[in-house]
């Protein structure tokens, strides 16, 4: 099984609800000051649209999203181009670019420390229902990948896994740590 | 790009319908032969049109940050997909659902492809179609399969072509309906889909159905092709037909569509539309688009004579089995409920009892409703979808249908199931109430993703709808029941002109800074199929706008008398005191250290074209441009007095001359001794600006400079009422796009 199209989200610590306004100029900001090694492209505001997808940071080869999708706020990385590698490259990648951009919206002066990764929960799914379709064979062939990464990710520690089960979803898989980890630990960790 | 796109044909092999199949086939053969550079631009931006494939802003791969232009660096920028459009752009699909009717397993695939291909969002459009955006345009064939494999087509959603037959979504269970109409909206949509004589259109064609005239629920009088049910009797029966319009549209400059033929018996239907189409293709205008749509050819031809060339058309058709074969099944056609129905127990909560109130309607089948299901702004989730095909299938009989409010309507809902429709709606928070009042804003996707966007008609309705929605239980039941559509720009597609307060994008200078404006278009009449047009009063800044709407408001209830209709209170009140209540607001705000307003609703990046400066050069030439182009707006305002009172003649002489004045004072800037005669301005005009394409709008070309020749050649020709109105439409756009000319030589001069 090939995954391409990987997703992660990074849960925020939400303390009585996350106003997603201050990242539109902020996300206008870093078009205009072009200091990602990606090509950005635009902003979509969805902040009138019920647990959906935010504000995103639309990008030629990814998404970046403050989404409020399941009404849990998170940072999420949308893979839209595929990549070569392994499976296990492509993971990695996928959680990198995540957590790279949970730090920019950590340390950007501008949000104030407004968007802060809870440090445990993080979902993983793959955007493309025909390479990865919700089903029980797909969670056994991802299983040993993602265990992979996440011995790697908390650096061995424990953690729990919740499949998400309607066969019309995505493949998808929340997972919690039993410790608690700062988005420089878990980039460390990766690249360790 | 899909990494999956080279295994969908494969995988869904037996599943999508054999013509549709091939079609696919073929523009996915065509996407590769574009790539290796054998087909010619132009003729591959209308063939992906006609699949519904669309190009999207910044696809030219130029964005303005705020600052300044920037050139997005897109892998194979050398490749396009049409001219000045490049393919690694992403672009809109947009989905045809003839009469907004889905059925479930057809919203699960718009889930998917949603959520796939695009950013998560599905957005109902205004003619019932459901758009997705930031779509790559070499995964539109597997979207395609998916789409067909539950029998949807995007052939010919875009394109000059036959669009989308929008159909009343209320057809077979509204109360004030002659009969269904759905069979035949259905039939019609089958019929011209692909039909050889619907290809060589100059421009769009646009169906509508309706099954009354008294309500606005599918806006036949502004279609190209607009029927609305009707009977008579004959031998003592009653026999269907429909009243047949022609020639409706919105656009820049509206046109109300002309009544063709009263009664159309159904075996007559399909064959006339073909007869139409026809005309239209050999008759109508090909190489300017501006003049293309089949309401121009019948302004020139005049109904009589359109009438009579169709006539002559319909008696050389081959006869065409299709014309009649699904009449009796219409004639049988019925939906059957999902259960019996059952009354309404208790009475719920207070927030149950407001959506009961606007969003609940009884049907003509007793015992059953229609449930609207309002969606903000048109848009919806992949999960929101999902949701609403498990309601289709709990609550009613598998299907919902879309509206050109932009939200859905659930169908045949037993009255003692609302609670728990009600609960679930609200568990995916698609349980607002308030459908169709003033809250329930319609709004086209304008300079969000739309490359005519001028001004942000989202950002505006997103923020006119907070702020509604935080007082809408103290509104007056009579500015509830107010309509407000928004649209990026003239092109009219959020339907302004049809609404008691409509908005449209424009841009003005003020203190050398580009700001993003509205023009305020009010009194139109969203009733009887969009029964007549407002008119356009004044253009007021974009963040003055919320003000403008709290002002008319109060204004229309302190002033209302015996309960009139916003339309009657504009009527009664005139345009110079409603212009009069709004012209402080369209000053720019004394602190101008202020800069939110020189930008535009939820965008922070400064209104601008370049980094504005405010050189002497430039503030002279500008400032007497203004005081010109105020002068030119001032004599269109008098046009629009005299038309008030009657004075047709006068009117339409008077609009001329405002345009001639717009003209000038572009003129002026270069050649300051231009005189006053009308032949020097217009040869002067023609030859700085209009044969150096100067002030070419970028998508409409010279189309309101040609208003400005067409109105010199007929300057001695006397007005009806249409061409007065119509030439004063034209006098406005013609002095909105002198604006901007005058912005964009300002913007050059200062730069």
């Amino acid at each position: 099984m090939k995954l391409q199209h990987i997703n992660v989200k990074l849960l925020l610590k939400d303390e009585g609800g996350i106003d997603l306004d201050p990242l539109i100029p902020v996300f206008h900001g870093w078009i205009q000051e072009q200091g990602w090694e990606e090509l950005l492209l635009d902003v979509a505001d969805y902040r009138h649209v019920y647990a959906g997808p935010g504000i995103i940071l639309i990008g030629h080869e990814a998404n970046y999203s403050v989404d409020n999708s399941g009404n849990r706020p998170g940072v999420r990385y949308n893979r839209k181009g595929a990549l070569e590698g392994s499976n296990q490259d492509r993971l990695k990648q996928a959680a990198i670019a995540a957590l790279k951009a949970c730090r920019r919206f950590e340390s950007d002066p501008r949000l104030d420390s407004r968007f802060r990764f809870n440090g445990q929960e993080i979902e993983i799914s793959i955007n493309d229902r025909l390479l990865a379709p919700n089903q029980p064979e797909t969670r056994e062939a991802i299983q040993p990948e993602l265990a992979a990464l996440l011995s790697k990710l908390f650096a061995g520690g424990g953690y729990s896994l919740s499949y998400q089960d309607s066969p019309r979803d995505l493949f998808s898989v929340s997972v919690k740590s039993s410790g608690t980890f700062s988005v420089e630990e878990l980039l460390q960790n990766l690249s360790s | 790009m899909k990494a999956s796109n080279a295994l969908w044909k494969e995988h869904l092999a037996g599943q999508v319908p054999e013509a549709l199949g091939r079609e696919i086939d073929i523009f996915e053969t065509e996407i590769s032969l574009k790539q290796t550079g054998k087909l010619d631009d132009r003729v591959f931006a209308e063939t992906r049109l006609r699949r519904g494939v669309y190009g999207q802003r910044y696809d030219n791969g130029e964005r303005h940050d705020g600052k300044k232009a920037q050139q997005m660096a897109y892998p194979r920028k050398e490749l396009l997909k049409g001219p000045n459009t490049v393919w690694e752009a992403p672009g809109m699909q947009r989905i045809k659902i003839p009469g907004g009717g889905l059925n479930a397993a057809q919203l699960e695939t718009l889930a998917d492809l949603a959520e796939e291909y695009s950013d998560g969002i599905a957005h109902v459009t205004t003619r019932q179609d459901i758009q997705l955006h930031y779509v790559h345009i070499e995964d539109t064939p597997s979207l395609m399969r998916r789409l067909a494999v539950v029998d949807i087509t995007t052939r010919e959603a875009c394109g000059n072509s036959v669009r989308n037959v929008t159909t009343c979504p209320y057809a077979g269970v509204c109360q004030d309906e002659l009969f269904d109409v759905t069979p035949y909206s259905k039939a019609l949509a089958r019929f011209l889909l692909g039909h050889p004589d619907v290809q060589n259109f100059g421009r769009k064609f646009k169906p509508s159905f309706s099954g009354c005239t008294q309500h606005a629920c599918a806006l036949a009088n502004m279609h190209d092709l607009g029927l609305v049910a009707a009977t008579r009797r004959e031998n003592g029966v009653e026999k269907r037909g429909f009243a047949m319009y022609v020639g409706g549209g919105l656009g820049a400059v509206p046109y109300q569509a002309k009544l063709f033929d009263p009664f159309v018996p159904p075996e007559e239907l399909l064959p006339l539309a073909q007869a139409i189409a026809r005309v239209y293709a050999r008759l109508g205008e090909k190489k300017n688009r501006n003049r293309a749509r089949i309401k121009f050819l019948i302004q020139d031809l005049g109904i009589e004579k359109f009438r009579e060339l169709v006539l002559e058309e319909r008696k050389t058709l081959e006869p065409d089995p299709r014309w009649t074969e699904y009449i009796q099944e219409a004639l049988q056609a019925e939906e059957k409920p999902l259960k019996p129905a059952e009354k309404l127990q208790g009475t719920g909560s207070e927030a149950f009892q407001r959506w009961l109130k606007t969003n609940i309607r009884p049907q003509r089948q007793e015992g059953y409703v229609v449930a609207t299901v309002t969606l903000p702004i048109g848009d919806a989730t992949s999960h929101q979808l999902r949701a609403l095909a498990d309601m289709a299938r709990r609550f009613s009989c598998e299907s919902v249908r879309t509206t050109v409010e932009q939200n859905f309507v659930i169908r045949w809902v037993s009255e003692d199931d609302l609670p728990e429709l009600y609960e679930a709606l609200e568990s995916v928070g698609l349980g607002a109430s308030g459908a169709g009042t003033i809250v329930d804003i319609t709004a086209c996707p304008g300079t969000d993703t739309c490359k005519l966007g001028i001004s942000s008609s989202r950002g505006l309705a997103a923020e006119l709808r907070n702020r509604l929605l935080q007082k809408s239980l103290q509104l007056d039941e009579a500015v509830q029941n107010l309509h407000i559509k928004i649209s990026g720009c003239f092109n009219s597609c959020g339907q302004h002109h049809v609404s008691d307060l409509g908005f449209y994008g424009v841009s003005r200078k003020m203190s050398g800074y580009a700001v993003p404006h509205f023009q305020v278009v009010l009194g139109g009449e969203w009733g009887h199929n969009g029964a007549s047009y407002g008119m356009p009063v004044v253009a007021v800044p974009s963040k003055n706008i919320l003000e403008v709407v709290t002002r008319l408001t109060s204004h229309y209830l302190a002033g209302r008398q015996n309960g009139e209709s916003f339309k009657d209170f504009v009527t009664r009140t005139g345009k110079v005191q409603l212009k009069a209540l709004l012209e402080d607001l369209t000053r720019p705000p004394e602190d101008l250290a202020d800069r939110s307003f020189f930008r535009d609703w939820g965008d922070p990046r400064e209104y601008t074209l370049g980094d504005m400066g405010v050189g002497e050069c430039a503030g002279e030439v500008i400032s007497t441009i203004d005081f010109d182009l105020a002068a030119a707006e001032r004599q269109l305002f008098e046009a629009q007095i005299a038309f008030e009172n009657g004075k047709a003649g006068q009117a339409g002489k008077t609009a001329y001359l405002s345009m001639l004045r717009a003209a000038r004072a572009l003129v002026k800037t270069e050649f300051p001794r231009v005189t006053d005669d009308p032949d020097e301005i217009v040869s002067e005009f023609r030859k700085r600006f209009y044969d150096t394409k100067r002030f070419f709008d970028p998508f409409a070309g010279g189309k309101f400079a040609q208003y400005l020749f067409a109105a010199h050649e007929k300057a001695d020709l006397p007005h009806t009422e249409d061409s007065a109105r119509y030439l004063m439409d034209e006098a406005h756009l013609f002095i909105e796009a002198s604006h901007t000319c005058a912005s964009r030589a300002g913007a050059l001069v200062a730069s």
